[in-house]
């Protein structure tokens, strides 16, 4: 096997991973917060990326720059998912949350299939044409803007979860919603806004990811495997763990369609997946059992 | 209720003789996914376990009845027992890892979610079981090889394959396993303290389901007469496993076959509709409303809200 294509995989991968890193922070985070699982994650990413999508053919805007509409919107939408849905079943048992869940991703999949077709769409960015060369190792522009952005959003997000007192009381009523609750906390405007930040973490993921991955509305529900199996490798409600899974899962998916073939690179993740849930359930940053 | 079914029973086996041959169709659909909703209903309803892979038995038992088929001229009629063996040991490797652990809610989800999507991209990368482009049947319409000229034929044995699960489910409910899953669903640490095999009750209650979903795959390759790995095995298919159950009552013995006389024609009917008019999709955004629905103000299901409704006329 050649080092340099070796080293080319790894290098992509590790770039690619930041947009698995920014979808599964989303969802640790909601996870986190509420123990929902957010089933629709991987469709309201979906319409990140057809957001993006319009206003680049429609307004002429780069996705670059995009993606700062397109996570405003998904925090609306995300707000007003949990504000309508999940508000009502926070304390339902854990089925009923899921099929709730998978019944919002099916609206969403197929309302883009009904207003986009089911053609695969690609933006067109001037950056994702041009490369960079690192000794043997060539760099996409587009890839590494892409990385930076994510790497940027998840640690703004983190700061904001450390710094600000909203985010304080976020990860209040993550530890003890009821304690929260005592101490005056607002809970569920706590866990709107939270979702609403999750939803935000994947519109702002799709947009950034619109000009190097063509898209579909069909691809939605994959989308939200991926970032399951992330965060499930990460450790759930780990923001480290899905930072750090995001990463790893993307170089080992790289890697895999180096010495595989590329079509088998979900089974790397796969793979993956059911060796942390054999020799360690709470994931690699998890704390406790599962 | 036993006159009842037995009415029931009767208007089911003469109806052929009077429907067209479009609405045979649709029976079809409605007892083939009644029984897998009956099937899944074992491990997903009474043992609350919620399976969303329940597509890989499907697909496991479908690509393995129609390989021998092709390959090795085994009638699909024993290559059903030899898929529904094979989902069976698929099941217990499945309930293994997620039992063991005691993995519960979410975590089993994805690990059921996960074995589906493995099946399938391994399935659309092997050459020798047809890759991406899946395996195809020659229409012989020999019934030694479960091909049947007279579409009323596959009616029957759907209904009969309705009948076989639901049987299975009766026979589980009246007896001590079917209290265990149902003490397992309602409190899994107080069935514990009680002294409860917890374990080796979930792992033969998936055994069961996966068998008897596996043996559904031969129907599924041999009416279909064709099998693609994103079709097969796909997320959507464990969605439509899952979805009429809880739509009629998930652990009760009725709800998948209520649930599927719901939706079943509904699914059928909106599809057509909907994709002559160019509007595909608009039937699963109806099916997500009503997913979304049934959560909000029906978590029961259909079926103890009607039984509610029958008891109330009765005074």
């Amino acid at each position: 096997m050649d080092a340099a294509l070796v080293g080319q995989g790894l290098l992509s991968g590790l770039l690619f991973g930041g947009v698995y890193s920014l979808m599964a922070v989303g969802l640790t985070l909601i996870f986190g917060v509420m123990r929902v699982v957010n089933f629709a994650h991987g469709d309201m990413m979906v319409w990140g990326m057809y957001l993006a999508w319009m206003l680049a053919t429609r307004l002429g805007v780069d996705p670059y720059v995009g993606f700062i509409v397109c996570a405003a919107v998904l925090f609306l939408v995300g707000l007003g998912v949990q504000r309508t849905l999940v508000d009502r079943i926070v304390d339902a048992p854990h089925e009923m949350q899921i099929l709730l869940m998978l019944g919002v991703a099916l609206v969403l999949e197929n309302a883009a299939l009904v207003a986009f077709g089911p053609d695969p769409q690609r933006v067109r960015s001037p950056l994702t044409g041009s490369t960079l060369w690192l000794g043997p190792l060539f760099v996409d522009v587009g890839r590494l803007l892409t990385f930076g952005v994510a790497v940027v959003l998840t640690a703004a997000l983190y700061l904001f979860l450390a710094r600000t007192r909203l985010g304080r009381s976020v990860r209040a009523a993550a530890d003890n919603a009821s304690g929260a609750l005592v101490i005056g906390i607002d809970v569920r405007r706590v866990y709107a806004v939270a979702f609403g930040i999750g939803a935000a973490c994947v519109g702002a993921a799709g947009a950034l990811v619109s000009p190097i991955l063509p898209f579909q509305p069909a691809g939605g529900l994959s989308l939200s495997v991926a970032s399951f199996n992330i965060v499930i490798i990460g450790g759930m409600g780990s923001l480290l763990g899905a930072f750090v899974g995001g990463l790893l899962v993307s170089v080992a998916e790289s890697l895999g369609a180096v010495f595989l073939a590329p079509s088998m690179k979900e089974l790397v993740s796969f793979s993956l997946l059911i060796a942390i849930l054999l020799f360690r359930p709470a994931g690699l940053f998890g704390k406790g059992g599962a | 209720m036993r006159w009842a079914a037995a009415g029931a029973l009767a208007v089911l086996l003469v109806l052929p003789a009077v429907l067209g041959s479009y609405a045979v169709t649709v029976f079809i659909f409605i007892f083939f996914y009644a029984f897998l909703g009956q099937a899944w209903n074992i491990i997903g309803g009474y043992a609350g376990q919620l399976s969303v892979g329940h597509a890989a038995f499907v697909g496991l038992g479908a690509y393995t009845s129609a390989m021998l088929s092709i390959h090795a001229g085994l009638t699909p009629w024993l290559g059903m027992l030899v898929g529904g063996v094979l989902s069976a040991a698929l099941g217990a490797v499945m309930g293994y890892l997620g039992f063991r652990f005691g993995l519960r809610g979410f975590y089993f989800v994805l690990l059921t979610v996960a074995f589906a999507e493995i099946f399938r991209v391994i399935a659309l990368n092997s050459d020798w079981v047809g890759g991406a482009q899946g395996l195809y049947i020659t229409f012989t319409g020999d019934p030694r090889q479960f091909q049947f000229q007279d579409n009323r034929v596959y009616y029957y044995v759907s209904l009969g394959l309705m009948l076989l699960a639901t049987g299975v489910v009766a026979w589980i409910e009246r007896h001590r396993f079917g209290a265990y899953l149902v003490a397992i669903r309602e409190d899994e640490n107080a069935c514990e303290a009680l002294g409860v095999d917890t374990f080796r009750y979930k792992m033969l209650a998936i055994v069961v389901s996966a068998f008897l979903t596996g043996v559904g795959g031969t129907f599924y390759a041999f009416y279909l007469f064709s099998l693609q790995p994103n079709s097969v095995f796909g997320i959507p298919l464990s969605v439509e496993i899952v979805i009429r159950p809880i739509v009629g009552g998930s652990g009760t013995l009725l709800g998948p076959i209520l649930g599927s006389f719901i939706l079943s024609p509904l699914a059928e009917l909106s599809r057509t509709w909907f994709s002559q008019g160019g509007w595909t999709g608009v039937h699963l955004i109806v099916y997500g409303a009503l997913l979304i629905g049934v959560v909000l103000f029906l978590p029961q299901g259909a079926y103890p809200a009607l039984r509610r409704l029958v008891r109330k006329a009765d005074g």
